[in-house]
């Protein structure tokens, strides 16, 4: 019991934080709270499930033009609405907000709601470690998302693009006297972002169906995980991940799997009221930035 | 060679005349200023008289017309101190489910049940979200989006309250004229209370904290407390309206958590111009009505919704009511340049 | 006004990351002292009105207001105790009109029990604070939409916010950055009048021809460390200022 709460829980953890990755991610760069992010994961789950059935692309193919579509949604997204309103927090956020209920609904109206849809896993097959039976895919999980946290590494600490991601992140006025791109660097880390949403979608999918409310539960999951976490901080993120990951896995085996959202409630209001910045959050709450 | 021509707006003579008080001189400009608000509101209290002539079925949209106004009065007031929800149905839910359950495990009253489940609801959501006002920028948006869909969840699992299945057969309000004049009044109180206080000092201080919350803090005045203050009067307006529409529809369920109550309201207020309460009402009064008529579409409407809010935001941020106001204020001519 | 400091500062030290903002500065205001505030960019001198008014944490030291040690405390707790401060970037409350910005601060419990609890028409008196830091009274400019003002308008705006507290020490961040020539020549007696009927005033400038006129002390900041504090004449002929200035900077 306890081997397989601790293998399983790693697990989780990792779909967590695969999952919150690209809604921080874009968050700490440019400030944008991406609340399409959920519907951009379903998106991407259709999209492949698309070019599988319909077009019979190789799924090598498949994935990596949902990828590029997906991201390209983002930045499409940032350079057509967000840039028109940026700054103004208000739009910001109704604005993600609509495009992601609306791109869900769209699929619900749509009739993407059966249980026909689901993604194909990578390898079949499954090892046994340390006594717990666990699917390739899974451990795939863990892999990608553990690859994903040293790109992000060393994407923004030795690459222009991803140095350019930081100056803004930290001071935007700044970066852009230094002849950054403000505009271009919060689309592209809105494509980013959106990007990672699809690949955590491609790699977590395959373990359960394509649904509508999966969108909303994702995008639920980011900011529960942004919360607790602090929402631009990758360690943050990981070090949250793994509390509810485990906690998730824990009241899987012991109570029953429903309680989840109580556990998601309880981590919540109790971050919010000792740290509401989060875990790791550096969320300024008064300084002058000048 | 094409002529080029600019717009220009000129306020109307009898509106630059009314605007110092003492100018009124005649009853065609007492009607001016006073039909904008006259009209609606008198409309509004014969509409339950007219049953005969709407329908049923219409006289019953109005009560949730007057709901989804409440709701959306409630994020503009929000608004108003830069606090951006994504989750009035926090608020609705709160106060349904406190009405449901003070109205089936004591047998109160609605006479008691509503005000007790509006304060209580109000303080329960203002509550929870006391930590989240110590913090700046969209961190409201985030988690006031997130509760009120955990909230759901936790009376489904933990099966309190009713669990999934919610608590059916609580007791009717008296008759349909006294739910359309209930819903009513409430409306107009917050409508135009909620005018009145904006643009007191008290509310002044509300914007200022929207605007700039430093200078507003090193005018020593305790921005926290004044945000606690906005959610909760907020709050009432929400949590009232998820209170009546217990009774009305003698059920609460987990639907009082859904994300309809958040996205229409959120949708009126953006769609009749936030800032300034009458575009909320404005708003609710197109879109509840519009759904209704849709009805047919499904789903399909929340897509609606949300093309319209991206619309709005982007291209129309100063909303209808603004609009509105402009043209009854205001004539506009082309005039040819250079 | 009478003898003794309103203000002792003790070896206050404040950290962002890696890099000292401020390293152990003291120094102490006398009441009805007017000091002047200099240094070159990024010489920690926003930081230490930051810290004065408890927009900033001091990570040690101490801060003692009328005996009090203010140090940490929330902004609008400062504030209460009549400190004052001005933002470098005057950010005013753009969507009301310049005199319904004073009305925020002349709601504020201090000015209420200063007023005796009377309320009285706040109106009235946010018009004849603005006529205090110069708006022509008679005119529109009072009345229009702060967003609408230019920007020496603005940070009179943002002198008069702060007057309007009936503050006993007053913070100026840079009241005079941006500000044409004779909005500066008008704003200076101003300053000079509120500092005579013995208001203290702290003032971080970087135009130093009208502070040094007006300063009866003036401190000097460099990388967070001060350098020097002492009259106008002192720090004019002293080294440390040349260097600190001429260095590597040239403004001035």
């Amino acid at each position: 019991m306890i081997r397989s709460v601790i293998v399983y829980g790693l697990v989780s953890s990792a779909v967590l934080a695969l999952t919150a990755m690209g809604f921080s991610l874009t968050f700490g760069i440019s400030g944008v709270a991406n609340f399409a992010y959920g519907a951009f994961y379903i998106l991407s789950g259709f999209l492949v499930w698309a070019l599988l059935n319909y077009l019979k692309f190789p799924f090598v193919l498949a994935i990596v033009v949902t990828i590029g579509v997906v991201g390209g949604l983002g930045f499409v997204t940032y350079w057509s609405i967000l840039l028109r309103v940026r700054g103004v927090v208000l739009s910001e956020v109704i604005a993600t907000f609509a495009l992601g209920v609306g791109i869900l609904e769209l699929f619900r109206w749509l009739g993407f709601v059966t249980y026909e849809f689901t993604l194909p896993s990578f390898i079949k097959g499954m090892v046994v470690i340390a006594g717990v039976p666990v699917d390739y895919q899974r451990l795939f999980i863990i892999g990608i998302a553990l690859a994903l946290v040293i790109f992000l590494y060393f994407f923004t600490h030795y690459t222009r693009i991803g140095l350019a991601f930081r100056g803004i992140a930290q001071n935007e006025r700044t970066a852009i006297s230094l002849g950054i791109k403000s505009d271009l660097t919060g689309a592209l880390s809105l494509a980013l972002g959106s990007a990672m949403a699809s690949v955590a979608a491609i790699v977590i999918l395959p373990l359960g169906i394509i649904s509508i409310n999966t969108g909303y539960e994702v995008l639920l999951i980011a900011v529960a995980v942004g919360i607790v976490g602090g929402l631009e901080s990758v360690p943050g993120i990981l070090v949250a991940s793994l509390i509810l990951g485990y906690a998730q896995v824990i009241t899987g085996t012991y109570l029953k799997p429903e309680w989840m959202a109580v556990v998601y409630l309880a981590a919540i209001v109790l971050v919010l009221s000792i740290k509401p910045s989060g875990l790791f959050g550096k969320f300024k709450e008064l300084e002058e930035r000048v | 060679m094409a002529m080029r021509y600019r717009k220009e707006r000129l306020d109307r003579g009898i509106k630059v005349r009314c605007d110092d008080v003492f100018a009124l001189s005649s009853y065609r400009e007492v009607l001016y200023l006073a039909m904008p608000k006259v009209l609606p509101v008198a409309i509004l209290l014969i509409f339950p008289l007219l049953k005969g002539v709407v329908g049923l079925y219409y006289e019953k949209a109005l009560v949730i017309t007057c709901a989804i106004s409440l709701l959306a009065l409630s994020w503009d007031l929000m608004a108003s101190v830069g606090l951006i929800s994504l989750g009035q149905a926090l608020f609705f839910g709160a106060g349904a489910y406190l009405t449901g359950y003070l109205n089936y495990a004591f047998k109160l009253s609605p006479i008691l049940t509503i005000p007790l489940g509006t304060i209580g609801g109000a303080l329960f959501s203002t509550f929870l979200l006391l930590p989240v006002l110590r913090l700046r920028g969209v961190y409201f948006a985030i988690v006031t989006l997130t509760l009120p869909l955990l909230l759901g969840r936790f009376i489904d699992t933990t099966k309190i309250l009713g669990g999934g299945e919610g608590i059916s057969g609580l007791s009717p309000l008296p008759n349909l004229w006294f739910e359309l004049y209930v819903a009513i009044f409430a409306m107009l109180v917050c409508l135009f209370g909620f005018r009145r206080l904006i643009n007191q000092d008290y509310g002044l201080v509300l914007q200022g904290i929207r605007d700039n919350d430093r200078a507003v803090m090193s005018g020593a005045i305790n921005i926290y407390r004044f945000k606690v203050e906005a959610v909760f009067i907020a709050g009432l307006a929400g949590s009232f309206a998820g209170a009546f529409m217990t009774h009305y529809y003698q059920f609460v369920g987990i639907p009082a958590f859904a994300m309809d109550y958040s996205i229409v309201p959120l949708t009126a207020a953006v769609l009749g111009g936030p800032g300034t309460f009458a575009g909320s009402v404005i708003g609710a009064f197109i879109l509840v009505p519009l759904s209704e008529a849709l009805r047919g579409f499904g789903t399909l409407r929340v897509v609606f919704y949300s093309a319209i809010l991206i619309i709005c935001v982007v291209g129309l941020p100063e909303g209808i009511f603004h609009y509105m106001r402009r043209k009854y204020h205001q004539f506009e001519r082309r005039r040819e340049i250079g | 006004m009478e003898d003794g400091s309103i203000l002792e500062v003790e070896n206050v030290t404040k950290w962002f990351g890696g890099v000292a903002a401020i390293i152990t500065v003291s120094f102490s205001l006398q009441r009805g002292e007017l000091l002047g505030v200099i240094g070159p960019n990024g010489s920690g001198k926003t930081t230490l009105v930051n810290l004065l008014t408890g927009f900033v944490k001091p990570d040690s030291g101490k801060v003692i207001y009328q005996g009090k040690d203010i140090a940490g405390q929330q902004p609008y707790k400062v504030a209460a105790l009549g400190i004052a401060r001005t933002f470098q970037m005057a950010k005013p409350f753009y969507q009301l009109s310049a005199f319904k910005n004073l009305i925020i601060p002349l709601y504020s419990p201090r000015v209420k029990k200063l007023r005796g609890g009377k309320y009285g028409n706040r109106d009235d008196v946010a018009i004849d604070l603005l006529e205090d830091v110069g708006f022509e009274r008679d005119s529109f400019v009072p009345y229009k939409v702060a967003s609408s003002l230019p920007h020496g308008y603005l940070k009179r705006l943002e002198l008069a916010r702060c007057l309007a507290l009936r503050p006993d020490l007053l913070i100026l961040d840079e009241l005079f950055s941006g500000m044409s020539m004779s909005e500066v020549a008008g704003t200076l007696p101003i300053i000079e009048k509120l500092n005579t009927e013995g208001l203290s005033i702290i003032m971080v400038e970087h135009r130093l021809k009208e502070l040094f006129r007006i300063a009866h002390r003036v401190m000097v900041l460099n990388f967070g460390a001060k350098v020097v504090d002492g009259s106008p004449r002192q720090v004019m002929d002293s080294d440390a200022v040349k260097a600190a200035y001429l260095g590597d900077e040239d403004e001035g």
